[in-house]
């Protein structure tokens, strides 16, 4: 029984919806477990941090880290499981690329804390009072975790091996991802677990995009009613599929929603935001300059639509506190 | 290795520095003109040839920036005087959807510009350059290396930088012949 | 580099006498650059475009057995083909050189001395960086087809396609008017020799149609433009003609039978002058001599009722088929000579002027008409109430020099108002008022003209015109004529303002593009100037060529010029045409775009982006293919790509990025 792999899972800053795909492994989970020892996995059982301590380093043969690395605690952490275990997997888009919690890196810590602590609507808070990282009451001391400047992926805080990508990844790719792990048949580190070719190839409405597409107006998804079997795109709505890894058999195109991108860029482009922006802009039918701004303000939030999982991995990783 | 004493630029007070891409066709020849014609004009810009303003991939843009660029500057042809036709319109429409990722990211739009300046144009470019010099002085650097230094400082370890290109290594190997 | 072997880079920074080494610290820099990765040689030397400059290249190459090459020195565009061609002989790949600019973009322009020597070791890194990673490269050579092309049959289309013809090339020659001989063959006399422009044009346009090399195609347009230099496909539209060409003899028996007993509708030829039928011929002397039947206005076609005396008279000649329909035909050529020619400014476009208003105001080509022997009135100037002028004024540049309207000059009409103004007064004996703002008269024996008219009596007064307005007159005292028109303008000569009544005036209209040189721009994908003539490649070395090779360009299209300056055009660009259809191959820039096949999701992105169609959609392996030949390498579509499967030989994005790395230097 001692030969099993030892198996991690441990999240970040991230929705749980990654610990969730784990679970949609449905039956097929019960052959994992039969094949690996899980040795942490505070979701589902109950490990503690002193149990990864006393590890040996290295031990652990594989950790899949899900979540984004937003505080001082998921720091520690991380690079304790890094200490840990002979190789770690970023699963998930968070882990990956930063994911929806890397939206933040658009505003400034500050401008977080006063917003959530003070400035929402739904907040009362009149002493102002914010979290602080350590409080001391009647001689005890208690202490928080502190909140970065920053959302961080995975290997921009410690040293990934692999990246299972997805929001949250496929049931199929994890399968793939334990069985490479089980056969040893491992792809070179630092790769992708899943097909380094854009999600178009797969999908289901490719054969539906015009050649000749010029966009006049974008839509916002929710504002029309897109036809489903014809390429999204050519319909006005931003679909990231051109610039984003295939690999999720077209989930979001099945149910009639555009691609966010979730799955990353390929391993030939370094910022996904940027390129499917390229291709976007150079796609719309407007010449003069008047024209063109105006045909791009139906994007309203290019950063949101662009960069919805990758801005903290982006060139630009975190807005700069000022203009400067 | 730092890139002030890479440069020569020891002691010197801070100059903006702007990386220019301009178009084989149009703004580059212009600043073969100016040269031609001894106009002259800030020396601030160190200019990318690419066959087309088309070419200009939004990440090379960004790349410069987060290398350490003060400003960007894309020169095309003139609207319906492209060599490649409309290369140029691709170009503009692109800058102004990145101009706005820029601006919502914090980077000042004075900081990335575009200027249609054809063959003719020479005296385009010395007034383009000294301008965006000028307001570069005004808005201080940008450097987006230490920016990004002063941000990691805060985890327990620094990560090396994560870069679209690894020149690190030959740049060592370099300095030990 | 993976894959590129050992990288061995020569460095070589070049004075250029005192050009570069003036300003810039050589041997600092040659010395900063021998400690740049992979560079194992790094010198200055005096001249490096030199003989011995080269020479120094290719000795390097075999002694450090270098594989790369960067040159600092002047700018590419001078002599990156200079040292592609010494490292070719040198025996290593031409594509494994860089230049870096120091001199135009450096010591031209910047004098500081201490800042020039560390931008140019920025500079010096980058190349060093950037050649690294160049990959060897070949230039693609793709067969010229033998056949040519020449769009516009007027002077400068007409000679260019017989000098071609004559040098043994079968040409094609499409005119979309009925007649070949365009804006020349409306004129009367010609400056300042004063020949007839129809005695020396006539005979050309009949040897158009004699020659066994020329197919020549009136009353028909270029519809699709495909394909790339010496391999141009090219559909032009035959439009219905309604008389066969094959089988109309010329007789113009149809044009005398038509019920019209006179004619009714516009003549075109004569701008308006005269009235034609709906069959009719431009010309006497038009070239092909065959009727054309104006589908619009001739009863058997617009209404279907007609008793087709034509067709009666035509007999078993048979020649009047009103059944054709336009034809298209698809060629092949190897070159193109656009000669599409100029279209006179619209007069009306300034009311001041009042051409539109008062009946006595014409434009000068109704003037050419008016002095023509064979034009509405048999060479008589009459005005609309059959008097003979007593008094003639002629505006200078109208619509020309104008901010407004057109800035340029349009060069010809100061020649060409004198022109009228001497044959005015030679057939009425009218006194003639020229109204100028500078007078230009440069090229051969213009000046001489420019005297002899002036001598001739004609008033020449300097200033520009300000207005133009009936004379006041009594009512009884007309007697059903036609009023005077008086001239307002400040005679700059005098400082004063003189108002002169005349009895006609003419509006000498500049010369602007064709109302649809947009269209044919881009069917050709050629540039245009400011202003919308075509832009010719160089100014000075390279008049009628254009940024798209294979394509060139002849009289008017490309800007405003006389006759002997357009015909001498015409056979520059036939010569340019003829050098490269016998030269039979063309060789490509290796800078193309391609498609990783793997890699490609076949997303379409960039099919609409490419400009010359040189992208496909392989339906079989539903991925994009990029066409070699076709590309011209622009990088819109690699910049496209949103998964980075498109990519550019010596331009791909890595070696940007070590460009862009090494100018930055944060390692």
């Amino acid at each position: 029984m001692s030969e099993k792999p030892k198996i991690g899972l441990y999240w970040c800053a991230s929705c749980g919806g990654c610990e969730e795909s784990v679970v949609d492994l449905a039956e097929d989970i019960l052959g994992v477990v039969e094949a690996v020892d899980i040795v942490f996995w505070p979701v589902a059982m109950d490990f503690k941090r002193a149990d990864v301590e006393a590890m040996e380093d290295g031990s652990i043969t594989a950790t899949l880290i899900n979540g984004a690395v937003r505080t001082s605690e998921q720091e520690e952490m991380v690079r304790l499981l890094r200490r840990k275990s002979a190789v770690v997997i970023a699963y998930g888009s968070c882990a990956h690329l930063g994911g929806i919690p890397g939206l933040a890196n658009q505003f400034d810590r500050e401008q977080i804390l006063r917003y959530v602590y003070e400035e929402a609507p739904t907040v009362s808070n009149e002493a102002g009072t914010r979290p602080s990282t350590e409080h001391r009451f009647n001689g005890d001391r208690a202490t928080l975790p502190s909140f970065h400047h920053a959302v961080r992926a995975l290997d921009q805080v410690i040293d990934v091996d692999y990246y299972i990508p997805g929001c949250a990844p496929t049931p199929k790719l994890l399968k793939q991802a334990v069985e490479a792990l089980l056969t040893g048949a491992l792809p070179p580190k630092g790769s992708v677990i899943a097909p380094d070719i854009a999600l178009c190839e797969e999908c289901p409405r490719k054969d539906s995009k015009p050649e000749d597409l010029h966009i006049e107006r974008f839509h916002r998804p929710h504002a029309v009613m897109a036809d489903p079997d014809t390429c999204l795109l050519a319909q006005g709505i931003v679909c990231m599929g051109p610039a984003t890894r295939g690999g999720c058999e077209a989930l979001c195109i099945k149910g009639n929603m555009p691609c966010t991108g979730c799955f990353g860029p390929t391993s030939r482009v370094r910022d996904q935001g940027a390129k499917i922006l390229s291709s976007v802009a150079a796609s719309i039918d407007a010449e003069e300059e008047a024209d063109i701004i105006a045909t791009l303000e139906t994007i309203p939030d290019p950063i949101g639509t662009f960069y919805r999982y990758g801005l903290p991995g982006s060139f630009l990783r975190k807005s700069l506190s000022q203009s400067s | 290795m730092h890139r002030k004493e890479e440069s020569g630029e020891t002691g010197v007070p801070w100059r903006p520095r702007i990386v220019a891409f301009f178009c084989n066709w149009c703004t580059y020849t212009a600043a073969d003109l100016a040269g031609v014609s001894r106009m002259k004009y800030a020396p601030n810009t160190r200019i990318i040839r690419v066959m087309c303003s088309g070419r200009i991939d939004p990440q090379f843009v960004l790349d410069a920036f987060t290398e350490g660029a003060d400003g960007v500057l894309i020169g095309g042809c003139h609207p319906g005087d492209c060599h490649y036709s409309e290369g140029n319109y691709k170009a503009l429409r692109r800058y102004h959807l990145l101009r706005r990722v820029l601006t919502g990211m914090g980077i000042d739009e004075r900081r990335f510009r575009l200027e249609w300046i054809s063959a003719s144009e020479g005296d385009k470019v010395k007034q383009v350059i000294n301008e965006m010099v000028e307001q570069l002085q005004q808005l201080g650097p940008l450097d987006l290396p230490t920016e990004r230094m002063r941000l990691d400082s805060e985890l327990e370890e620094m990560r090396p930088r994560r870069s679209v290109i690894d020149i690190s290594e030959e740049l060592k190997e370099a300095a030990h012949v | 580099m993976k894959g590129n072997g050992e990288i061995r880079i020569g460095f070589y920074i070049c004075h250029c006498g005192s050009n570069i080494a003036g300003v810039i610290d050589v041997e600092r820099v040659a010395e900063y650059a021998g400690t740049l990765p992979g560079v194992v040689v790094s010198r200055d030397y005096k001249y490096m475009c030199s003989d011995p400059g080269q020479d120094l290249l290719r000795q390097d190459i075999a002694e450090h057995r270098l594989n790369r090459i960067v040159v600092a020195s002047c700018s590419p565009l001078l002599h990156e083909q200079t040292f592609r061609r010494a490292a070719e002989a040198g025996g290593i790949n031409p594509y494994f050189v860089q230049m870096v600019n120091i001199r135009e973009h450096g010591t031209w322009v910047h004098d500081d001395a201490e800042y020039m020597t560390g931008k140019a070791m920025d500079l010096a890194r980058a190349a060093a960086l950037r050649v690294y990673a160049h990959q060897p490269l070949e230039r693609k050579q793709v067969p010229i087809k033998p056949d040519v092309l020449v769009v516009g049959g007027g002077i400068a289309g007409i000679h260019a396609a017989l000098t071609m013809a004559d040098a043994g090339k079968h040409v094609y020659l499409v005119e979309r008017e009925p007649t070949i001989g365009g804006h020349m063959a409306q004129f009367d006399k010609t400056f300042p020799t004063l020949d007839c422009a129809a005695c020396i044009l006539t005979p050309k346009m009949t040897a158009v149609r004699a020659h066994p090399n020329i197919t020549l195609w009136t009353w028909s347009e270029v519809e699709k433009v495909d394909g790339f230099i010496g391999n141009y496909t090219v559909t032009v539209k035959r439009k219905a003609r309604y008389v066969d060409e094959d089988l109309c003899v010329g007789c113009m028996e149809c044009i005398e039978a038509c019920v019209y007993k006179r004619g009714k509708f516009d003549d075109e030829f004569n701008v308006g002058l005269s009235k034609r039928k709906p069959v009719y011929i431009p010309f006497p002397q038009a070239v092909p001599p065959v009727p054309v039947i104006d589908a619009g206005n001739c009863l058997h076609l617009s209404k279907g009722k007609c008793k087709d005396t034509c067709v009666e008279i035509c007999g078993d000649r048979k020649a009047i088929n009103f059944e054709i329909e336009p034809e298209y035909q698809e060629i092949e050529v190897g070159a193109v000579v656009l000669a599409t020619g100029f279209q006179p400014f619209d007069a009306t476009r300034i009311p001041y002027y009042g051409y539109g208003k008062y009946p006595n105001v014409y434009t000068a080509l109704e003037l050419e008409r008016l002095v023509n022997a064979s034009g509405p009135t048999g060479g008589t100037v009459r005005l609309p109430d059959g008097r003979t002028p007593e008094r003639v004024a002629i505006v200078h540049c109208v619509g020309s020099r104008d901010e407004h309207y057109n800035r340029w000059c349009s060069r010809v009409c100061c020649m060409y108002s004198l022109k009228l103004a001497h044959l005015v007064k030679e057939k009425t004996g009218a006194e003639v008022f020229n109204f100028y703002i500078d007078m230009r008269a440069p090229g051969k024996s213009m000046e001489e003209f420019y005297n002899r008219v002036s001598t001739e009596g004609v008033h020449l007064v300097r200033g520009r015109v300000a207005d133009v307005y009936a004379e006041q007159t009594d009512e009884k005292k007309t007697n059903g004529q036609i009023g005077r028109v008086v001239i307002q303008a400040e005679d700059t000569l005098i400082g004063r303002i003189r108002k002169i009544p005349v009895d006609m005036l003419i509006l000498s209209t500049g010369l602007q593009p064709q109302h649809d040189s947009e269209d044919i721009r881009r069917m050709f994908n050629i540039s245009c100037s400011a202003g919308g003539f075509f832009l010719e490649r160089h100014p000075k070395l390279a008049p009628v060529n254009t940024f798209t090779d294979g394509i060139f360009l002849a009289g008017t299209c490309q800007g405003p010029k006389d006759i002997p300056d357009t015909v001498a055009q015409a056979g520059a660009a036939a010569s340019e045409a003829l050098a490269l259809i016998d030269r039979g191959v063309f060789e490509l820039e290796p800078n193309t775009a391609y498609v990783l096949e793997e890699e490609c999701s076949g997303c379409k992105s960039c099919i609409p982006l490419c400009p010359y169609t040189a992208i496909a959609f392989e339906e079989e392996k539903k991925k994009a293919e990029i066409n070699e030949a076709l590309c011209k390498g622009c990088g819109t579509c690699v910049a496209s790509c949103p998964s980075g499967s498109i990519r550019q030989h010596l331009f791909e994005d890595e070696e940007i990025y070590r460009e862009i790395h090494g100018l930055l230097a944060y390692a």
